[in-house]
């Protein structure tokens, strides 16, 4: 067991109230400061898994440890950025970051700087009074991980958060969120259907067999990322190594 | 912007031409005539103009409204109240769900000669037809407002470490505020319905004495020309509340 592993599944299960079983036994061991990936079919249990490691569901079997503590329900050092954004449609986007914020009862002024500031980073400068309807899918996504990273969390759970964007603009999120991770240093959980995607951005892969979901295979791409440009890594033999070799195991799931 | 307005334009002049329509049609089958009993539009106008100058409509108004501002005032804070907590309260909603159900869907009008049985003919009697009437669907529309928050926001709330608090002040009630609204109009629309029975079936009084008078002497005019002006007045206000509703809860920023 490596000591710097930040969050720890143990023998985790869920079955949901009428018998659909999602995850069986899970064991995974996810490392401080990197990105791993959750990768599977559709319905295999990625989002359960996500939420909870949240602590948003409580699993029906195993435990979840996050730095050293056993997980009972949402905690300050994780943060969540949702598949379907969740933001609050009467709340503009400035209010909308520092929701967690206000929640923590930041005083007005504090919080907006805050939120200023990461509504910086994450491109969204000039848009601090739109609200979620005037935005297309991505700006949205954008502001759901505004704030996320606003509550300064150490863990981001993301769940599927490109799903809704074209490929150009999905493409441009991955570049901006690994420059991201290089400032803000944060373990990151990432829920994908996307092979390329996985390969891109992961540390470390997880792929899940069909449901009941379990760990079928990890798989820790060894990549050069420093200074090399993103085309350049879409080149790069061994990304198109791990690649296939995702697609030759998930190839058996789909038919 | 500039796009919609010709369409506003085009949509008032339909208005006209179909309320034009309307008043035509009336004003036919009135010097046909279809009943003895049935005045023209123009008849029932001219009523109108008499019996609004005369005092007797404007004064019937103001007892007409008394039950129905305090029946819709009571709906309005105990009505709301009630449906919040069932939304929130597992225990209240099992207590007081099905009886909400049975209520909305029961034809409450008959229940008025009871109210008179128990508590006489007075004011109380009529507030409270007027509460019997539009408390169900006040209550309902707050229950389902309550009840149908978005799940995520709710997890998303969770997961920020919200408190129930701030669960029920932040994302609960602005989700519900557009529904609950709602549910103020239309029972405001059921309150109508609830006083002017009342004021024709417990003691003739205001709009229902002058409906009642009327007709006893055979003023068809007169008559007619007090019910549509409460239609008209009831659908206005309706229409207004319809209005403010849509200022204040834009479609684009509801939560559902
Ligand atoms: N609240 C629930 N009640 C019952 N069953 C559920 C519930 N949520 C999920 N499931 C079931 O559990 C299984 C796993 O669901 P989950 O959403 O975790 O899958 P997923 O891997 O995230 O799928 P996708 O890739 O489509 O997002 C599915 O079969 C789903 O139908
Ligand atoms: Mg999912």
């Amino acid at each position: 067991m490596p000591a710097d592993a930040i969050v720890q599944v143990r023998g985790v299960g869920k079955s949901y109230d009428g018998g659909v079983e999602a995850l069986r036994e899970v064991n995974l061991e996810l490392p401080t400061g990197r990105l791993s990936t959750l990768l599977g079919p559709s319905g295999c249990g990625k989002t359960t898994l996500l939420k909870i490691i949240a602590g948003l569901i409580a699993p029906t079997g195993g435990e979840v440890w996050v730095k050293g503590k056993k997980v009972e329900g949402p905690g300050p050092e994780r943060a969540f950025v949702f598949q379907d954004f969740a933001l609050l449609p009467w709340a503009n986007v400035l209010r909308n970051v520092a929701f967690g914020l206000e929640l923590r009862g930041l005083a007005w002024e504090e919080r907006a700087k805050i939120a200023r500031d990461y509504i910086g980073r994450v491109g969204l400068k000039g848009f601090e009074a739109s609200y979620p309807h005037q935005l297309s899918g991505g700006m949205r996504q954008r502001v759901g991980l505004a704030r996320a990273l606003a509550v300064d969390a150490d863990i981001l759970l993301m769940d599927e958060p490109f799903s809704s964007v074209d490929e150009q603009t999905r493409r441009k999120f991955q570049e901006d969120l690994l420059a991201l991770l290089q400032v803000e240093r944060k373990t990151v959980i990432f829920v994908t259907h996307s092979i390329e995607e996985a390969a891109y951005l992961s540390d470390q892969i997880v792929l899940l067999s069909p449901r009941p979901g379990t760990v079928s295979r990890i798989i820790r791409p060894d990549i050069e990322r420093g200074g090399t440009s993103p085309d350049e890594i879409r080149r790069d033999k061994n990304y198109l190594d791990v690649v296939d070799e995702i697609w030759q195991i998930l190839k058996r799931y789909v038919d | 912007m500039n796009r919609k307005e010709p369409i506003l334009k085009r949509s008032l002049v339909w208005q006209l031409i179909s309320f034009a329509l309307f008043f035509g049609l009336w004003e036919l089958a009135g010097r046909w005539p279809v009943s003895l009993a049935f005045p023209s539009f123009s008849k029932t106008f001219l009523a109108l103009v008499r019996i609004t100058a005369d005092g007797s409509l404007p004064k019937a108004y103001l007892v007409t409204l008394q039950p129905l501002l305090i029946g819709i005032a009571l709906c309005g804070i105990a009505g709301i109240g009630f449906g919040i907590g069932m939304g929130l309260s597992r225990a209240i909603e099992w207590a007081s769900l099905p009886l909400f159900i049975i209520l909305q869907a029961a034809p409450m009008a008959a229940i008025i000669p009871l109210i008179t049985y128990i508590y006489g003919i007075g004011l109380t009697a009529k507030v409270l037809a007027v509460v019997f009437l539009a408390a169900p669907v006040v209550v309902m529309n707050s229950y389902k407002g309550i009840r149908n928050t978005n799940p995520s926001l709710i997890q998303m709330c969770r997961s920020f470490l919200g408190t129930r608090r701030q669960e029920v002040i932040k994302i609960i009630l602005p989700h519900a505020g557009a529904l609950i609204f709602a549910g103020l109009r239309l029972g405001l629309a059921m309150g109508f319905i609830g006083v002017v029975i009342a004021e024709l079936l417990i003691t003739p009084t205001g709009i229902g004495d002058l409906i009642t008078y009327h007709s006893s002497v055979a003023d068809y005019p007169e008559m007619f020309a007090t019910i549509v002006s409460i239609i008209v007045i009831a659908a206005l206000a309706i229409h207004g509340l319809e209005r403010l509703e849509q200022k204040i809860f834009p479609p684009e920023i509801r939560g559902s």
